[in-house]
């Protein structure tokens, strides 16, 4: 087959810029496991309340756009430290599976609640951008912008971990939890930064999906599975790891629909994840 | 009489009582609120089988969902009766956990890794449920063929009595097959192995066997569940069939019942189904997504107040270590 097929090189590079989407949530995900050792089950449903977040600002309460943008990022941020100090804190010492059934449990509150307040009509924002063209290849304006801000995001949150203070503690607090507090870290105060690191981080890949699809209570189920088998593969906690993983299942996922149809794609990629599993069980990128 | 014995007296005894209940000529509803207590029942024993001993699955929608649509299929397209093909169902349901299974243990793939590698396989077999539209229907869901006059038994379209009592018969196999596990040597391996693997291997214990010994059980238990609750709905739909959704559903209701006690399932398939129904007639439409939100709630609740279920509320204080359950001290 011809490599440089103008549809082949657009499943490319629509593989490239889905994996900027799911690098986002992954990142987030992987940042709590890393330092507070919780899944939050409900991670996708975090970024659902965003996007209604962002959409009521936005069509409701007439706001601009990158107003409500902005305020998405602390409301999802303020939830994640709502979930972290009323669900994850109490159970820290509890068995893992009590911990992410407990985070399980917030999944269907925030469905519920999202179902009584909006209905399960379909919302959409009703913006997009013209699809640019490169060479042969058209781009789709807003997934290209969607890309450019979750590599502006992931860069952002590098930075904060490695020149902050308090990233430089929440480093080390996921490399030894035990010693970090007797070297005056105090682990409460970082694991609610980081549940607040982790839900801001939700946001950002909300204000990003909701101009891609349409939010409904239940759209969650449709990218969160698939956000936590990337972090898997990347190894659960590590965040280049997972990173990378996002760009590698966007481009399966892409590439999959190209030769067949999007569902395909989807098996594809899910059995590519349960394979790594077997051949890698602490993922791809396990030192 | 041995304590076996005299449990599975209670149990016929049971089953012989609740056949019973159709002869008060109970309103349809109540009839069909109690039938789909017990499949739910069946399911939530099923999951509970691998949870109890640490073994979490996120993926048991997949196999329900397998069986169920194996057997439709099987009527749809080659006639055949669902009283061979819901056998076949759960052939197909075990081979597909199997598959995956042995990798995994073999693999040691474990805790957290185990309950994503389980999502992963729900939802292959939801989208694949999806993608086969030509035949399955896609999401809009499928109808057995409706069976002529005359042939209801052959075709096992019965009515709402006729349901009850294959359902509880299902759901004392169900029963059945806990209590033969624990009375056998496997529990006693299995709660090893979920509180140290290498430490139980190295006392002889066949670490994969065990695993997949009771994997088979709880995936077969799952898949008849889902497959009769198929056949009573006379409706498959991907979304309550298999995915991610219908799985944490069996979840939460074992949990919440209690996942350590044979009893527990149950008690939570009660819970959940009753307050479905509760809130359904009580708030009627102006209330959906109630029911998730309730749930949720008590799903947290539960976990931190009171992680054993409500089960757990009826246990004796004092029990041998032995008996306590592995998963809970399991920290890994």
């Amino acid at each position: 087959m011809n490599l440089l097929d103008p549809f082949f090189l657009e499943a490319l590079v629509n593989g490239i810029l889905l994996g900027g989407v799911f690098a986002l949530p992954a990142l987030g995900l992987n940042l709590v496991f890393g330092v507070v050792d919780v899944v939050w089950l409900c991670y996708a449903e975090l970024v659902m309340v965003g996007m209604y977040a962002v959409w009521f600002l936005h069509t409701q309460a007439g706001w601009p756009l990158p107003l409500a943008f902005v305020a998405c990022l602390p409301i999802v941020a303020a939830l994640g430290m709502l979930l972290h100090l009323l669900v994850v804190r109490p159970l820290l010492t509890s068995p893992p599976i009590n911990q992410v059934l407990a985070t399980g449990g917030v999944l269907f509150v925030l469905q519920g609640a999202a179902t009584l307040v909006f209905s399960t009509e379909f919302r959409s924002l009703g913006v997009d951008m013209p699809p640019m063209e490169v060479g042969e290849v058209f781009v789709s304006g807003t997934k290209l912008a969607a890309f450019c801000a979750a590599l502006l995001g992931a860069a952002v949150l590098w930075a904060f971990l490695k020149f902050t203070y308090v990233g430089t503690a929440i480093r080390a607090i996921a490399r030894d939890r035990e010693v970090m507090p007797l070297m005056g870290v105090d682990p409460r105060r970082i694991y609610l930064i980081a549940s607040a690191v982790g839900g801001a981080l939700a946001g950002l890949a909300a204000c990003l999906l909701v101009v891609q699809l349409d939010v409904h209570p239940f759209v969650g189920l449709s990218f969160g599975p698939i956000t936590f088998m990337i972090c898997v593969m990347g190894g659960l906690g590590n965040m280049l790891g997972g990173f990378l993983a996002a760009f590698l299942m966007g481009l399966i996922i892409s590439v999959g629909g190209f030769w067949g149809t999007t569902e395909f794609s989807y098996v594809v990629a899910f059995a590519f994840f349960i394979l790594v599993m077997f051949i890698r069980p602490k993922g791809l990128f396990a030192r | 009489m041995s304590g076996f014995a005299r449990d599975v007296a209670l149990l016929a005894i049971g089953v012989v009582v609740l056949g019973a209940v159709p002869l008060l000529s109970p309103p349809d509803y109540a009839m069909h609120v109690l039938i789909t207590m017990v499949l739910t029942a069946l399911a939530g024993t099923g999951w509970a089988m691998m949870g109890r001993f640490g073994l979490v699955s996120f993926g048991h929608g997949a196999f329900l969902g397998a069986a169920a649509y194996t057997m439709a299929l099987l009527w749809n397209e080659a006639g055949l009766t669902p009283w061979l093909g819901i056998p076949a169902g759960i052939l197909v349901a075990v081979a597909i956990g199997m598959l995956l299974a042995y990798p995994a243990f073999r693999l040691r793939v474990v805790g957290h890794y185990f309950a994503l590698v389980t999502l992963a396989a729900g939802e292959i077999v939801r989208i694949l449920i999806v993608a086969l539209r030509d035949h399955t229907g896609g999401s809009l869901g499928m109808t057995p063929v409706q069976a002529p006059p005359g042939q209801q038994f052959l075709a096992m379209q019965f009515d709402k009595t006729g349901f009850w009592w294959v359902a509880l018969i299902a759901w004392a196999i169900g029963l059945l097959a806990w209590r033969l596990l624990d009375r056998s040597m496997s529990s006693k391996a299995l709660a090893a192995i979920s509180e140290d693997e290498d430490a139980a291997a190295s006392i002889g214990i066949r670490v994969t066997r065990e695993k997949m010994k009771v994997t088979v059980i709880s995936v077969a238990l799952a898949a008849l569940a889902g497959a009769l609750t198929a056949q009573y709905r006379q409706y498959l739909n991907p979304e309550s069939l298999a995915g991610l959704g219908i799985s944490l559903q069996i979840v939460f209701g074992a949990i919440a019942g209690g996942m350590y006690a044979a009893f527990g399932p149950t008690i939570g398939a009660i819970i959940t189904i009753g307050l479905d129904e509760a809130l359904r007639i009580g708030f009627g439409t102006d209330f959906t997504g109630g029911a998730p939100l309730v749930y949720g709630l008590l799903l947290v609740l539960f976990m931190l107040f009171m992680p054993r279920g409500i089960a757990g509320l009826f246990e004796r204080r004092a029990r041998p270590a032995t008996a306590k359950p592995a998963a809970e001290r399991a920290t890994a």
